[in-house]
């Protein structure tokens, strides 16, 4: 699914990502966890292709592609989604209308029709609920005037109808009370499938006693320290991040 | 909608955005360039005018003559020379009717999308309702009456017979002054007098068509009223003239699309619009002007200096301009509405889009006259480009107007760091009761809106026609169902490759 080798990156001529190493399978759900400024949001938005973060060297391969061949909106329609730390209003564009049109660039992509009206509207009403998000939040601008929690519950109901490849999710947890946290996971774990992988970018270990992962990396100053299984989680919220401060590269 | 690019949308990126932009070879008639007080007997005399008609246009010409062209707008461009320009071009075979149109005419009438050339209705059979297993989409589709002006001449007016059935006179302004003179006569230059400003005095002096409206008491119009302005000539003016008069308690809907091929050289369009609505009277007037622009070294293009004012002279009357502005080198107009009648409304809707080096300095004016009247203005500005862009509009209260309300908001958008976008809000006050509102925003695309788009798999192009859309959706919402599609398309069309 994706292959992640010795990937450097910077911003703004400082260097953050310092040769990250990351393979993930079809179905698995990883975590990164990481202390602040440790380079877990650099990373998915390189992967997604903001152009603000330059790629210094490394490769990474997406469903057998070059990802970085590919301009956002093909990453996009191949198949990887970035559910947004924050995520961005667009005032005046109708927050399902913007969907059908991202869900009909992805089919458009692939030589399919247009989805049928009445198919959308079934999607969407359903995929609403399963993320607790407000059937008005569906007819009122992407993400405009909605509180943090909606926002958030936005992006996983994104998620669910564009049905990715691979969803990275940045920080999704943060700011989160534990109902909207509960919504958010249930929409999570009702997406995953054995052909449909998971990125949750996350401080905290809190999440991940909803969403169960498969795998655990820790990341410490641009690179993976450590990886192992869920239980990885536990250890780190009993030591912190102090403990890994000092590791190198797995 | 945003993602299927039509072949239209190529051909019109391939002529840096301008589909209309094609000229059509047909046989014409000139008046010589040139102004004096014999180019306007020319004109008066082509159209077989009646004598007061004539001495109103010298004396038009006499105003104009000891006028000087207005210099507070804020557009830059050379002098215009009065004497290179041909006041009047017609297409020589003579459109007495339809039959004897020139074929070349629907043609291009036909590469405009105008419903005119839904040949059914105009070949001559007059079949008004759909034979029985037509596709369900055009027994649907509400039907216009379009009054197609080219050049100076009007050349067809469509469901005239099926409106006078219920008493409405639709046709050009040149058959109003032979059929019905004595309401032309009553009528003309009421709203916009002859001395009004320097292009209605002059538009006074020459106006070679246009259309005209009347609506008797108590009708509603049973259809949309439609015309198409057409620039095609080189070297010619074009000085149309509308009325359009709604007599108590009847209401109408009026539509104006305008197009002009690809010329090198400026051309000057320079049109009044009255509108008159007694009591209880409601016009609803729209435009979709997308006259040519000019290239991006701001060679060619329309001037557009127009005078367009409607006057609720009757109690309870409405009059709503919704104007949607992409074309045009230079844009100045002001559709304004007095408010004379107790409790009338005056409302004004706009998007105005400019690019490349095309400068527009729009608005509206609201003069409340009468006691209780409202007025509201919704100004959406979309600059892009080196294109200037100007929002002026004046509201004024007057002592007689107690208890008049007035709610304006002008938004800006902006799309390079080249353009400019300013607002002029004039405010003149004169009864203490009054209520206004005025809202003012400024907002840009940011990149962090287009990234997102972007990851949801929309291309920048269709992420920023939707953007803008949304941003003049409100406006598009008070335009008739297919001109919202049009002026839609138009938006899109207008903004190819715009950001960058």
């Amino acid at each position: 699914m994706l292959r992640i080798e010795d990937l450097h990156a910077s911003v703004a001529e400082t260097p953050i990502l310092k040769g990250v190493q990351l393979s993930i399978g079809p179905g698995e759900v990883h975590a990164i966890m990481g202390p602040n400024g440790s380079g877990k949001s650099t990373l998915s938005k390189v992967l997604a292709g903001d152009e603000s973060y330059t790629v210094e060297s490394g490769r990474v391969d997406f469903e057998g592609q070059n990802l970085f061949e590919m301009p956002p909106e093909e990453r996009a329609r191949a198949g990887l989604f970035l559910g947004f730390q924050y995520p961005v209003e667009i005032p005046g564009v109708n927050n399902s209308y913007f969907l059908k049109a991202a869900l009909n660039a992805a089919r458009a992509a692939r030589g399919e029709p247009e989805i049928d009206p009445v198919s959308f509207l079934k999607r969407v009403r359903e995929r609403a609920q399963w993320v607790g998000l407000d059937d008005s939040l569906l007819k009122r601008p992407v993400n405009a005037g909605f509180s943090g929690g909606e926002k958030k519950r936005n992006e996983i109901f994104h998620l669910a109808v564009l049905e990715p490849r691979l969803a990275i999710l940045d920080e999704t947890d943060s700011g989160l009370d534990i109902d909207a946290l509960r919504a958010v996971a249930d929409g999570v774990n009702r997406m995953r499938d054995p052909q449909r992988s998971f990125l949750l970018i996350t401080h905290y270990q809190r999440l991940l006693s909803y969403i169960e992962p498969d795998y655990v990396h820790v990341m410490v100053r641009g690179q993976i320290v450590r990886s192992g299984g869920k239980e990885l989680a536990a250890e780190l919220e009993r030591s912190g991040y102090a403990a890994f401060e000092d590791e190198e590269a797995a | 909608m945003a993602a299927d690019k039509s072949d239209e949308a190529l051909e019109g990126l391939a002529q840096r955005g301008y589909s209309a932009g094609f000229y059509t070879d047909i046989e014409q008639e000139f008046a010589p360039p040139g102004l004096d007080e014999s180019t306007i007997r020319f004109i008066s005399d082509k159209k077989r005018e009646p004598a007061w008609m004539l001495e109103w246009r010298l004396e038009a010409y006499r105003n104009w003559l000891g006028m000087t062209a207005p210099q507070w707008q804020k557009v830059r461009f050379a002098p215009i020379d009065f004497q290179a320009i041909s006041y009047y071009a017609a297409p020589k075979r003579g459109p007495a009717s339809l039959d004897e149109v020139d074929p070349k005419l629907l043609e291009t009438y036909a590469k405009l999308g105008i419903p005119l050339h839904e040949q059914k209705m105009l070949a001559g059979v007059q079949e008004q309702e759909p034979a029985p297993g037509t596709a369900a989409g055009e027994t649907t589709k509400p039907r216009v009456a379009v009054d197609a002006v080219f050049d100076s001449v009007s050349v067809t007016t469509t469901f005239k017979e099926e409106l006078a059935r219920s008493g409405v006179i639709f046709c050009s302004i040149s058959e109003a002054l032979r059929d019905h003179p004595e309401l032309v006569r009553r009528y003309i230059g009421t709203v916009v007098s002859r001395r009004d400003n320097f292009f209605a005095a002059l538009n006074s002096a020459v106006f070679s068509d246009g259309s005209f409206v009347y609506i008797p008491e108590g009708v509603e119009c049973p259809m949309e009223l439609s015309t198409y302005f057409r620039i095609n000539a080189g070297h010619t003016g074009q000085f149309e003239r509308t009325l359009i008069i709604a007599e108590r308690g009847s209401s109408v809907s009026y539509l104006e699309g305008c197009t002009a091929p690809q010329r090198d050289e400026h051309q000057l369009h320079a049109a009044v619009v009255e509108l008159i609505a007694h009591e209880d009277a409601r016009i609803k007037y729209s435009t979709v002007q997308n006259w040519y622009p000019g290239d991006e070294q701001g060679r060619g293009g329309v001037y557009n200096f127009v005078t367009k004012r409607g006057l609720c002279a009757g109690a309870r009357s409405k009059i709503s301009w919704t104007q949607v502005e992409t074309g045009s080198a230079i844009t100045w107009k002001y559709p304004s509405c007095v408010l004379q009648g107790d409790d009338s409304q005056g409302e004004f809707y706009s998007v105005a889009v400019t690019r490349g080096r095309q400068q527009a300095d729009t608005g509206t004016k609201m003069i409340h006259i009468g006691r209780n009247t409202r007025s509201q203005i919704l100004s959406k500005g979309v600059s892009a480009d080196d294109a200037d862009q100007t929002y002026r509009g004046l509201v004024k209260i007057l002592p007689s107007a107690a208890g008049a309300r007035n709610y304006s908001q002008c938004d800006s958008m902006l799309l390079s760091d080249r353009c400019g976008a300013h607002t002029f809000p004039y405010l003149d006050v004169r009864h203490p009761s009054a209520q206004l509102e005025h809202e003012a925003t400024t907002s840009r695309i940011s990149d962090e809106q287009i990234f997102y788009c972007k990851q949801r798999g929309i291309s920048e192009e269709d992420a920023v026609s939707m953007i803008v859309n949304g941003f003049c959706k409100e406006v598009f919402q008070e335009l008739p169902m297919e001109f919202a599609v049009e002026a839609q398309k138009l938006l899109e069309i207008t903004l190819e490759n715009s950001v960058g």
